[in-house]
């Protein structure tokens, strides 16, 4: 069992109390590591209905069998998983850069954080030496302050820290843990949830050795890919990187533009990819490990905003600019760096301050109740006033700091019906109406709206599939996608690689058989990849979910696209959905309901989990 | 002998550097048959987000290394000007890690001994760091080559900033 650590560390914030327990190679095999494992690891240490926010619920930090290797971009990943504060079911998030491959080296696969610290502290990993630290010197401070203080007081910098901000602190369901500055755990929440416990950052140091079983034909299949991240399944993220996505989506009308209610940006050339490179990238820098570089950095060298730095994405490009009308690049810089620097998700800060600015346009909410802020769409200003608002939770920052659906609930007057959502969780930039198979696939995404979680609208970009149908036969299209997505999350590799896995599955499994010397076959872990969306599902079911929380947010069922072009008058139906929904459970194994049945638990190794499902086969 | 002109060692530019740390897995997969950056001869340095470098010995002419080590354990080799170890004779002390001015001498985890890059001599393809940077960032150079580069970019660069200027 090498590439794993072998070894899980459970951490009692409350008593201070530390232990270590073996991995076991059955959980190993049947879980993979990152997202599998650590949702195993969830299930086992919670209970149903916990507060997501309060000490009985664990976070797990988790690592993928392939962490610490020189895989290029499987190196260096980490994944939270917890109960997200947004959603109310199973919260995961996946991020990049060196700390992943840390904490491998210091002995652990994963750690499960259970209680609560009865003041702020710090944990400090080092390999076997385990402590938690008082943190009350870096409270209050942003990420970035906080771990070169950390690395200053421990006097190692190559000590690798995750760390909460201001928002995390102060329990925003929309914060995100920020590792090595620019790289963000960024979705559903979790920043909250380490906040919740106290927790301002973890700090590894690792000596140890990390072999791989087979290690020439290791090394081969590294060269191999090597190669292949110089080629053309690379060279998006190597030149352009994710936001050359701006131009693409605009042409085809899938880019939700102020809140949704346009699907194309008339100012998009502004915002480009293009432009954003020619006046603003810097530098592109690597995680550890990675031969195919994409961590676009940005400087605004003059103007209102000089000296800003951030790392910007199609995502968080797309958030702060398109989708609240801002066509003003040095200011959506500005405003990334800022959610940066409080801790908060791009994606669901722009989400939740569009949202604001369409209540104001729409007259559900007047500039006295926004605290004199003129939050029209396209009004830079706003924008950067509300994001800072949201990062220390003062005012307006106060409705919206839980993100878009629980500002929705307290403003009540149909505001609902603007709230980009599902099941709590913000929508990220597809416009769904036009994009049908993303659509289910968002619909079914076990920790809400997301595109990370099978990555359907690429074949719907790139034309393989009528995009403005629903039919059967997707579900089975989002269910392998999905399945693939979980694997990367879950060996750990990074998805902007998965386009050199010229052979998915087999080569996947071909990585975990040379990396761990378990044997493990493209079917077998295929099946792993099952077991593991059925786990999450099954996490879901136990808090309560069902058919009615896979749905789509109010204007994509029931506001056509207006633009003239070729997604014009699109719209999904509630008959589209249903018809979406049936062809993915029936993939899936699950009942009419959206639940796992007998059989399916049973054919997928997931027996002891009967008891969650009891009851709600019929 | 080679000319001491001649030499070759470990140059890493700046410009092309991202920070991967390919070099540290590369070097200590061929040196030690593990991933661990505490052995690597080859360390990446991320000082900034716009400032990635990859550092290992450079071969110095008049090695301060060498000179500080009160046990004269520290040799550089008259033919490739590499830092040669007496292992029997060092203990660890660690005044070449205060003499270099570059952070390329370390202790190594196990041996409790110094280690320094040696230009992968064993190794028929060469150093391996320069095989594997995935930026060719990595070059083994000689001083006179790495000084053309320099000139020849310096050049450019104002000859750019004529033609750029109306």
């Amino acid at each position: 069992m090498l590439g794993y650590a072998g070894r899980i560390l459970y951490i009692d914030l409350t008593t201070g109390k530390t232990r270590t327990e073996k991995l076991s190679e059955d959980d190993a095999k049947k879980y993979v590591g990152g997202i599998g494992l650590g949702m195993k690891l969830y299930l086992s240490n919670s209970k149903a209905g916990v507060d997501p926010l309060g000490p009985e619920n664990p976070l797990v930090l988790a690592l993928g069998p392939v962490s610490g290797t020189m895989f290029p971009t499987g190196g260096n990943g980490h994944a939270f998983i917890s109960k997200s504060p947004e959603t109310g079911g199973v919260g995961e998030a996946v991020s990049h850069g060196t700390f992943g491959a840390e904490l491998k080296r210091a002995g652990y696969d994963a750690v499960v954080l259970l209680g609560k610290a009865e003041r702020p502290v710090y944990l400090w990993i080092d390999d076997d030496a385990i402590q938690l630290l008082d943190a009350s010197n870096v409270w209050g401070k942003s990420p970035f302050e906080t771990e070169d203080a950390i690395k200053a007081e421990l006097g190692d910098y190559y000590v690798r820290v995750s760390s909460i901000g201001l928002a995390g602190e102060k329990l925003s369901k929309i914060a995100c843990i920020i590792n090595e500055k620019t790289r963000a755990a960024g979705r559903t929440g979790l920043g909250a949830v380490m906040g919740s416990k106290n927790l301002k950052a973890i700090a590894v140091r690792g000596t140890n050795d990390i072999v791989v079983a087979k290690p020439q034909e290791f090394i081969e299949m590294v060269k191999e890919f090597h190669e292949r991240m110089k080629g053309p399944a690379a060279q998006k993220y190597r030149t352009l990187g994710t936001s050359g996505d701006i131009l693409v989506q605009n042409a085809l009308f899938c880019l939700p533009t102020r809140n949704g209610n346009n699907a194309h940006f008339e100012n998009a050339e502004r915002v480009s990819g293009e432009a954003l490179n020619e006046r603003y990238i810097a530098k592109i820098i690597a995680c550890n490990s990675c031969a195919m570089r994409c961590e676009h950095e940005a400087v605004v060298h003059d103007g209102p905003y000089k000296g800003t730095l951030a790392r910007m994405e199609y995502d968080n490009i797309w958030a702060l600019g398109p989708n609240c009308g801002v066509d003003k690049l040095d200011a959506i810089i500005k405003a990334a760096e800022l959610c940066n620097y409080y801790g908060l998700d791009a994606t669901s800060t722009g989400v939740t301050i569009s949202f604001l600015m369409d209540c104001h346009e729409m007259g559900i909410l007047n500039h006295d109740e926004l605290g004199g802020i003129d939050a029209h769409f396209g009004n830079e200003e706003a924008l950067i006033q509300l994001v800072e608002k949201i990062g220390k939770r003062e005012g307006i920052g106060d409705l919206l700091a839980d993100g878009v659906k629980v500002a929705a609930e307290k403003i009540g007057k149909n505001s609902m019906q603007l709230a980009q959502q599902i099941k709590g969780l913000e929508v990220p930039g597809y416009d769904l109406r036009c994009l049908k198979t993303t659509a289910l696939s968002f619909a079914v995404s076990f920790r809400g709206a997301d595109h990370n979680r099978s990555g359907a609208y690429s074949m719907e970009l790139k034309g393989k599939v009528d995009r403005l149908k629903a039919e059967k036969g997707r579900g089975k299209l989002v269910k392998d996608a999905e399945d693939i997505y979980t694997l990367l999350d879950s060996l750990i590799i990074c998805k902007n690689a998965k386009g050199t896995l010229y052979k998915k599955l087999e080569e996947m499994a071909k990585l975990y058989t040379l990396v761990t010397g378990m044997d493990m076959t493209a079917e077998q872990i295929g099946v792993a990849a099952e077991r593991i969306t059925t786990l999450a599902k099954l996490i879901n079911v136990r808090e309560g979910f069902s058919r009615k929380d896979d749905t789509l947010p109010w204007k994509v069922m029931n506001q056509p696209i207006t633009d003239e072009g070729p997604a014009k008058g699109a719209v999904v139906t509630q008959e589209e959905l249903d018809l979406l929904l049936d062809d993915y459970y029936q993939a899936r194994g699950w009942n009419v309901e959206g639940i796992p049945t007998k059989d399916t638990l049973r054919q997928l190794d997931l027996q002891d989990y009967q008891s969650i499902i009891h009851g709600k086969e019929a | 002998m080679v000319k001491i002109h001649e030499r070759k060692f470990v140059s890493v530019d700046p410009e092309k550097c991202v920070g991967c740390q390919v070099c540290e897995y590369a070097c200590s997969f061929s040196k030690e048959k593990a991933f661990n950056p505490l052995k690597s001869r080859i360390r990446v340095v991320r000082v900034h987000q716009l400032a990635n470098m990859a550092v290992t010995c450079r071969l110095c002419e008049e090695p301060a290394c060498v000179a500080a080590c009160p046990r004269d354990a520290l040799t550089q080799s008259k033919e490739t000007g590499t830092i040669v170890l007496d292992k029997d004779k060092c203990n660890g002390c660690g005044w070449c890690i205060e003499a270099c001015d570059y952070g390329a001498m370390m202790i190594h985890p196990e041996t409790k001994v110094v280690y320094v890059c040696d230009l992968c001599k064993d190794n028929p393809e060469g150093p391996q760091c320069v095989k594997w940077c995935p930026e060719e960032a990595i070059t083994l150079v000689t001083s006179d080559v790495l000084a053309q580069k320099a000139r020849i970019s310096a050049i450019r660069k104002l000859l750019q900033e004529k033609e750029d200027k109306p």
